[in-house]
């Protein structure tokens, strides 16, 4: 494997980046082989610190990369000698304790609180196959497994894999959540003993490092893998009911399956945190350094078998609100005095229950309609709204979409604007409707442009669409009112009329600027002289030149890379863009960005509405009609149906003791508290920080409440009400035990590239780097039991957080190289501050999946594997998916049949890489890659375009820098090195 | 010798031009003390069926600061072939082309019958007349539909070739592109913010790019036609088009509120209007049409805000200083109407509306242009579809009766110097020698511009004579003016109308009863009318009145024949008898009286008054007054409540109102039905008999009058008791007693009040 790594540029570098690799092995096996020592109880991983000396620089190797010369490059050869001597003796260790763990794991969980679980879990996980499951060429992922066992007996593990964990959950809503919980978690810790030495698929893993390079391999997969902390939680919760009956309790992971019942708590679809157990006091939140965040996806899209939300209606009255801190109405909410009052949970003062709402109590002080409102009884649910929370009190209109068309030479040359009109004409009779409802409520507008607005009236009584042309784009202006928004069934020939005419009418243009800031007030006049709010749809080709507001320079300066003003490349350019935003979410006006650059266009300007509006950007680099239509129509089509809440304004409550203090996401903030965004769809999520302002009660929680005011596609004010529980504790333990990866890194790179419009690069990535030290210096300090400093130990539900670091560091927002366009930071930086917590978890560790071994008889998609060339192999065929882009990578020597029947060509040579699809073809190979395809696919936000790489061509360059676990081309540092740097920082962190 | 009457009414008819004196006082200081200036009415291009026009250029005198065109009045050495200039005494020689020329073989221009004579020339390019409409769209539903009727039945009446254009507004502007097909395209305004020439030419992508496109494509070299014919494209191509468009005109869709006026941007409109034209067809001839239903209330040019609860400005509201719009409006106009001059555009406004419409803020635009001002209640009145057909008319030759920015340019022999024009023109500031200092009207120049001209449209020039005391004219010695009008006319050939007269100098000491006996009192009434007229824009009525007063008691002393302090024997000789009477009714004209007038009417009114020619002038200062009886043939009668009897039926014509009255009894006749008796015919020919001429005059006047048919009593007799004088009031009914009249219930001074003052202020020695 590592010899591929040296095809592109076999220097001298490379040895001697080799030669550090040896070191690290070196000690990282001798370091698992202390953690054999059964009183190692919470560790994960150990690591001998590595000799001072020789290991220079790797306080933070990748920003030092090109800038300091002492990284991990240029290690001394002196070193090297010495741990070559020592290389045999790791290897033949790293098998033996494997073999030994899996005993001891299942012996060790018995004593545990989740005792029942952890035998069969064990259990499981032999029969389950993640490692040996694959063949003699995989051997390369078995070694994934090697610390697999690990997550499985803490909480944080819990992927519902074989629904261990939650029978036993679903039992817990008998039991009073709060004291059963607390024993068994002072019980924790010395259940995990042994629990990491757990390597199911080492055996296999062995022979597979033996074939390479002997003397130089050293073992990944004895580091921690995030595949097999996924695989895991997919045996042990996939596919089963997961409850929310219990505060505080870790949902299975985003990449696990599984079923979710809202027994009273959101369902982690909606609300995710970074930890479930909030620490008691700011002081000990200030020493753990654990980020106390939400994800809150308010709007996500539930599974059809799970049930929808209910909505509410108290008709005048209007949602039942806490007097004091106006939290809503729901389970959090005592009720007491025989009914008649009510103790919010929140801020603890009494109210009294409305007439209306009165309802008796049972024995145990419970309403007896307690299930028959959900309210009362769920985590989430909508309130209808009264005219209170309408826009100047009446009730909202419907809202609007407006497609707005750039049909400048460009566009117009390659055929796109066509392309965007032909497809309409189908699209919009698939406009979001509500659910019984028969058609849309939405109507639709059409603005085309170039250097001036064309706005069309298209009133369905007229014979042929009317064009009125706006050129005074300095000020501008709707130059119609009736017949500009219209209902698509009433004027279908009009507009299907006018989608045929845009094409022609400006085929012979020669037009080539464009503007871009006038487009987007155009689109928010509209709607705010129809008094609806909207959506949007600009699709757009070009840097705004033209002579208007937001007329854009190209700016894109490589010299200011890595310097204090490098920031300013993500800020706008000019201010108006920052203005236009703010008028555009007080109006409710939301703008999709669909961009088809040549060239640096300044995302970082034109994004800036769409970001704040909770709009979507799209970008196709280059765009091609052939190639490129499927992925942008797919694009299209999913964001027209989109369920999409309008005008919306999301307010987050806590319980006393904490509050929430800032915001991520695709927002806008007018002030401290009131999240306003002018449409949210289901793939938008806000990521919330909370702070402590006092001690947090152990008994009653932290509660969180989130509530969404918003516009439906219907015109129905609407209240979307999220609530959760959080368990708080005294004992660091417990937060970290309670920690969620995905959600802590979800946190990190949305902080982080926000600070990077106010911090230089540098200074962000150091943070990061330290605060993960610190985090994991902090459990070394106070939940570990002592061992060596030199031993890097961390916690169950962390384990992976230095590979997701890692990879969030080496993400192209993140890396400062002049290779790496401008505008694809600005864009990634702008979706990432978005997503949820499943879109980051795939963005920064993609999906890597074998192809050439499946069994095509089964469903199921194949297993996937570490993201490192290591795993790839000449005869094998993998598809890799980030959630932006897909590769099909194909070794030399893919097997014949497998080119056959995907290509229908006869051999590797023959293959084309410039299909961005895969031939539909009758046989089961490709029937097969094809729902596999679908279902990486299915659910992300973008549509993942298809490039097939070829080994050793050049298109692999860039295939390769999704292998996040490697070294990256772009100097990001590979997973072991900065294990490697992390441990350093602990160290010195201890000392 | 034929009577000056008929020498004065030869002159006319030949060259269009009446002198208020056809005997020229010789010296400034006589002059001065003849009280009515030496000045002229000239009708530039009145209509001369008879006169076929030569198709060569004019021969210019050879001296720069001259170059008066050869007349029938130069000495002309036939055998050295030199002639002499009238006005400078240069003598010049003539071109090769008139080689041939003898005493006997002379060309047209040196015919003494040839005073007058148009040259068409061959000069740049021919480019079609332009129409553009600029339609408000803030109409009732009824009116909108009228005027989308009159303006695609106008579209049959352009010439095929001419170019039409759309500008549609109401609380925005919307500029038609013609050429599309399958969509109709129109860029659209704010009706809010003022724009530039450049900026209106930017946004409708009128500005040529600067560098010539791309490479491939090879250079068009008329681009010209490529980028006009967006907006501005021939009738016979997009007729068919173009009243599809008109007829898919809808009101204005912007909704407006009770209590209030709907958002009308009348003055964007206009100014983008002016723009397009600027950018694209300078100095061509070219209309805009502006169709207005109601008062700018928005941006630019506004006149009133759109609460319906604050009502348009009044004289009273003006006097007081409380009219907030209107000079921010009347500049804007201003600057659009001169801008529009510039180009040799016109602007024509057609008001239709029951409340003002903002005409004396816009005034300008038609005023200043040689547009047509037009006012009516309704589009959907015939008043207004007659009068706007009949923009279309064609004259007697089979040619439309307008021609377009022509170019007066006036000449003078030394002794006389040029003081100042007023017209429907604008000063095209070109000094002189002929230039006098001494300003009347429009002056400073010798030449203006007339954007939009008709064969009626009339100037009135003011000369000053400037020979000094001590240096006398020879007897027989005669003062030339040359008139040189440069136009454009309607079949879009350029030509040249060349005026040259002559009038003998007198010495007015020994010579004053020549002068007086030469004196044109009509065409005198009306140069001083239009003087007060012309004045009364800028200074305050009674101010005008005053000196209308003061001016004529000075031509009464001066011309009258009395015994100091004796009024009784005042006389005046029969060339200015008429002339008091004419300032009395003048001084009771809506021209110089803004009582019971809007300040629309009044620019109305003044607005006609300063460019009709001098019959129709005389009508609007002392209209006319027909009786029909069973008396006698049908017969002018006295403007006066006395010519009021219970069996006459009266014919008024204001010019502006066409005004049938039936007396009391014919009234009653009429209600009991006589005239379908047929041992009646005769009553009901005589009914029929006012009817008939009424329609004559209808058929022919421009602007259509007000029809109205009263009687006795009738509320609409007013129209006819307002304008007579008032013999008869209620205060002195029984004292005149006897046979006449109808009593007038006014305050007014009649005329015989009026005459009695006269002669005493007259005579009086202290005056």
């Amino acid at each position: 494997m590592l010899q591929l790594l040296h095809i592109p540029n076999p220097s001298q570098e490379w040895e001697a980046f080799l030669q550090v690799l040896d070191h690290l092995i070196l000690h990282f096996i001798m370091g698992i082989m202390e953690t054999l020592t059964p009183h190692m109880q919470h560790l994960s991983l150990v690591f001998q610190s590595p000799p001072p000396p020789n290991n220079t620089g790797p306080s933070y190797p990748p920003s030092s990369l090109h800038s300091q010369p002492a990284s991990p490059h240029t290690a001394s050869t002196s070193c090297t000698t010495q741990l070559a001597n020592q290389l045999n003796s790791m290897q033949i260790n790293s098998y033996g304790p494997s073999a030994i763990q899996s005993s001891h794991t299942s012996s060790g969980h018995p004593a545990s609180f989740q005792g029942p679980q952890p035998l069969p879990l064990t259990q499981h996980q032999m029969a389950l196959p993640p490692g040996p499951q694959i063949p003699p060429p995989a051997n390369n992922f078995s070694g994934l497994c090697a610390q697999s066992s690990l997550p499985n007996m803490a909480r944080q593990d819990g992927i519902p894999g074989s629904g261990l964990p939650n029978p036993n959950l679903q039992q817990l809503p008998g039991q009073t959540p709060g004291p059963g919980y607390h024993p068994q978690q002072g019980n924790y810790g010395p259940q995990m003993a042994g629990s990491q030495l757990s390597y199911p698929g080492a055996f296999p893993g062995g022979p597979a490092q033996l074939s390479g390079p002997p003397q130089k391999r050293l073992d990944p997969d004895s580091i921690p893998s995030p595949i097999q902390v996924i695989e895991n939680d997919k045996s042990s919760r996939g596919g089963q009911i997961y409850a929310t009956n219990t505060r505080g309790q870790v949902p299975p992971l985003v990449t696990t399956d599984c079923l979710i019942q809202d027994q009273g708590h959101a369902s982690p679809r909606y609300i995710r945190c970074t930890t479930y157990c909030f620490p008691s006091t700011s002081d000990m939140a200030k020493q753990a350094r654990i980020p106390l965040a939400a994800v809150i996806q308010p709007f996500a899209t539930v599974p059809q078998n799970e049930t929808p939300l209910y909505v509410v209606n108290h008709g005048e009255a209007g949602p039942i609100r806490c007097n004091r801190c106006k939290a809503y109405m729901c389970p959090f909410m005592q009720f007491i005095e025989g009914g008649r009052r009510y103790q919010c949970g929140f801020c603890n003062c009494i109210n009294d229950v409305p007439p209306f709402f009165f309802q008796h109590l049972d024995h145990i002080g419970r309403r007896v309609d307690h299930y028959e409102r959900p309210e009362l009884s769920l985590g989430s649910y909508e309130y209808v709204a009264t005219l209170d929370y309408c826009r100047n009190n009446k009730p909202p209109n419907p809202p609007a979409y407006i497609f707005m068309i750039d049909v400048s030479y460009r566009n117009i040359n390659s055929g796109l604007v066509k392309l965007i009109c032909d497809e309409l004409k189908t699209l919009l009779d698939k406009l979001p409707r509500e659910e019984q409802e028969e058609s849309s409520a939405i109507r639709v507008g059409f603005v085309t442009y170039n250097k001036v607005l064309h706005f069309f009236n298209v009133k369905s009584n007229l014979a042929q669409p009317q064009m009125m042309v706006v050129s005074d784009v300095g000020e501008v202006f709707v130059p119609l009112l009736d017949g500009f928004l219209v209902n698509f069934q009433e004027s279908r020939s009009v507009v299907n009329n006018l989608l045929d005419q845009i094409p022609e009418m400006f085929a012979d243009t020669n037009e080539s600027e464009t503007i871009f800031a006038p487009v987007i007030q155009a689109g928010m006049e509209a709607l705010k002289a129809a008094e609806c709010a909207g959506k949007l749809f600009i699709f757009h080709s070009s840097l705004p030149t033209a002579e208007a507001p937001g007329k854009l320079r190209n700016r894109d300066d490589k010299k200011l890379l890595n310097t204090d003003k490098e920031k300013t490349l993500f800020q706008p350019q000019v201010n108006s863009y920052e203005s236009l935003a703010r008028d555009c979410v007080a109006n409710g006006c939301c703008v999709n960005l669909f961009l088809f650059p040549n060239q640096y266009v300044d995302i970082a300007s034109l994004g800036l509405v769409t970001m704040h509006t909770g709009g979507t950007l799209y970008k196709y680099n280059n765009f091609q009609l052939n190639s490129d239509s499927p992925q942008f129509l797919t694009d299209l089509r999913r964001d027209i149906e989109k369920k999409t809440g309008f005008d919306a304004i999301m307010r987050v409550r806590t319980s006393t003791g904490f509050r929430a203090t800032d915001f991520f996401g695709a927002i806008y903030m007018n002030n401290t508290t009131d999240v306003e965004m002018a449409a949210v769809d289901c793939d938008k999520a806000v990521t919330v920080e909370f702070k402590h302002d006092d001690k947090l009660n152990e008994d009653s929680g932290a509660l969180i409440q989130c509530a969404v005011l918003y516009t439906s596609i219907s015109g129905q004010r609407r209240l979307r009400i999220h609530n959760i529980g959080l368990n708080c504790s005294t004992q660091l333990a417990d937060v970290y035990k309670t920690c969620e990866t995905d959600a802590l890194i979800n946190f990190f790179a949305k902080s982080a590239f926000k600070a990077i419009l106010s911090q230089p690069l540098k200074a962000v990535r150091e943070i990061l780097v330290s605060q993960t030290a610190h985090m994991l210096a902090c459990y070394r300090k106070n939940c570990a039991s002592p061992s060596a400093v030199s031993q890097l130990i961390l916690p169950d539900a962390m384990k992976v957080l230095p590979v997701y670091v890692n990879c969030l560091l080496k993400s192209s927002v993140l890396t400062g190289r002049p290779e790496i366009p401008t505008d694809e930071r600005a864009y990634h930086r702008q979706l990432v501050m978005s997503m949820g917590v499943a879109d980051t978890q795939l963005f920064f560790y993609p999906q890597l999946l074998p192809i050439h071994n499946l069994d095509l008889k089964s469903d199921a998609v194949p297993a996937a594997v570490r993201c490192s060339e290591e795993r790839l192999s000449e005869g094998g065929a993998f598809i890799l998916a980030n959630g932006l882009s897909m590769f099909l990578w194909l070794g030399v020597s893919t097997p014949p049949e497998l080119i056959q029947g995907l290509f229908n060509v006869p051999s590797f040579a023959h293959i084309s890489t410039e299909a961005t699809l895969l031939p539909d073809l009758a046989n089961t190979y490709s029937k097969k890659i094809k729902s596999i395809v679908e279902h990486i696919q299915n659910q992300k936000p973008y549509t993942m375009k298809l490039m097939i790489v070829k080994q050793r061509e050049q298109p692999e360059m860039l295939f390769r820098q999704f292998l996040v676990e490697d070294k990256s081309i772009h100097g990001g540092a590979s997973y072991v090195d900065f294990l490697c740097c992390v441990h350093k920082e602990i160290c010195q962190l201890l000392n | 010798m034929a009577t000056y009457l008929e020498f004065i009414q030869q002159n006319e008819e030949r060259d269009g031009v009446r002198f208020s004196w056809n005997v020229w006082p010789s010296s400034r200081l006589e002059a001065t003390r003849m009280v009515v200036p030496l000045a002229c009415l000239l009708t530039p291009l009145r209509e001369r069926p008879d006169l076929p026009p030569v198709q060569y250029e004019p021969v210019l005198c050879s001296r720069p600061t001259c170059k008066a065109v050869l007349n029938p009045l130069c000495q002309v050495d036939y055998r050295a072939k030199l002639w002499a200039c009238n006005f400078c005494f240069q003598r010049n020689q003539f071109p090769p082309a008139y080689a041939g020329i003898s005493e006997v073989n002379q060309p047209a221009e040196l015919m003494p019958q040839f005073s007058t004579i148009e040259y068409i020339v061959q000069r740049g390019p021919q480019t079609p007349l332009i129409f553009l409409y600029v339609v408000d769209t803030c109409l009732e539903e009824e009116d909108l539909q009228a005027l989308k009727e009159s303006l695609q039945m106008s579209l049959s009446l352009l010439p095929a070739d001419a170019l039409v254009g759309l500008i549609t507004f109401g609380r925005m502007i919307q500029v038609h592109e013609l050429s599309c097909e399958g969509i109709s395209k129109s860029y659209v305004f704010r009706g809010t913010k003022d724009l530039t020439a450049k900026q209106i030419q930017d946004m409708l992508g009128l500005s040529r790019p600067a560098v010539p496109i791309q490479q491939g494509r090879p250079l068009q070299a008329p681009e010209q036609p490529v980028i006009s014919s967006r907006f501005l494209q021939p009738v016979h191509k997009i007729d068919m088009n173009l009243t599809d468009l008109l007829g898919e005109l809808q009101r204005d869709p912007w909704p407006v509120t009770q209590g209030k006026r709907p958002l009308r941007s009348t003055g964007v409109a206009l100014s983008i209007a002016v723009g397009l034209l600027e950018g694209t067809f300078p100095n061509t001839g070219a209309r805009i049409m502006l169709f207005t239903g109601g008062p700018p209330t928005q941006g630019p040019g506004m006149v009133v805000g759109d609460e319906l609860k604050t009502p348009i400005r009044s004289w009273h509201d003006i006097e007081k200083d409380n009219a907030r719009f209107m000079k921010k409006a009347t500049k804007h106009y201003e600057t659009l109407a001169n801008r529009t001059a510039t180009n040799g555009h016109c602007i024509d406004i057609y008001a239709c509306a029951l409340d003002q419409t903002g005409l004396l803020e816009m005034k300008c635009c038609a005023n200043l242009t040689g547009g047509h001002m037009v006012m009516g209640d309704s589009f959907n009145t015939s008043l207004f579809k007659q009068t706007f057909q009949r923009v279309f008319n064609k004259g007697l030759n089979g040619e439309f009766r307008m021609a377009f920015g022509a170019n007066l340019e006036v000449k003078t022999s030394r002794e006389l110097k040029i003081a100042g024009a007023i017209g429907p023109c604008v000063s095209l500031n070109v000094k002189g020698p002929c230039v006098s200092e001494n300003e009347l009207g429009i002056g400073g120049t010798s030449q203006w511009k007339i954007c939009g001209l008709d064969p009626c449209t009339t100037l009135a020039i003011y000369f000053e004579v400037v020979n000094q005391h001590n240096a006398p004219i020879p007897q027989g010695g005669r003062g030339a003016v040359q008139f040189v009008t440069q136009y454009q006319h309607s079949s879009t050939q350029k030509r040249i109308r060349v005026t040259t007269i002559a009038r003998n100098w007198a010495d007015a000491q020994s010579q004053l009863q020549h002068i007086e006996a030469a004196f044109d009192q009509e065409a005198a009434a009306v140069l001083m009318a239009r003087l007060g007229v012309y004045r009364a824009e800028s200074e305050e009525g009674p101010d005008v009145l005053r000196w209308l007063d003061r001016q004529l008691i000075r031509l009464c002393q001066k011309f009258g024949q009395y015994n100091k302090d004796d009024p009784n024997s005042f006389r005046l000789s029969e060339s200015f008898s008429l002339y008091p009477q004419f300032m009395f009714h003048l001084r009771r004209s809506p021209f110089l009286q803004v009582f019971n007038n809007s300040p629309d009417e009044s620019s109305y009114y003044r607005h006609h008054f300063a460019r009709q020619d001098l019959t129709q002038s005389l009508i609007m200062i002392q209209p006319i007054l027909y009786a029909y009886s069973f008396h006698g043939p049908p017969e002018p009668v006295l403007l006066d409540s006395s010519s009021i009897l219970p069996d006459r039926i009266l014919l008024m014509d204001t010019f502006f109102q066409i005004v049938i009255y039936l007396g009391e009894t014919i009234a009653q006749w009429q209600k009991a039905g006589y005239q379908d008796m047929p041992e009646y015919e005769n009553f009901k020919h005589l009914l029929q008999a006012p009817l008939d001429d009424a329609q004559e005059i209808l058929q022919t006047r421009f602007p259509m009058p007000r029809y109205v048919h009263t009687e006795h009593g009738g509320s609409q007799a007013r129209f006819l008791l307002s304008k007579v004088n008032p013999s008869q009031t209620h205060n002195n009914l029984y004292a005149w007693g006897q046979e006449s009249g109808a009593p007038i219930l006014t305050d007014d001074v009649s005329l015989q009040v009026f005459m009695d003052h006269l002669k005493k202020l007259a005579v009086s020695s202290a005056a």
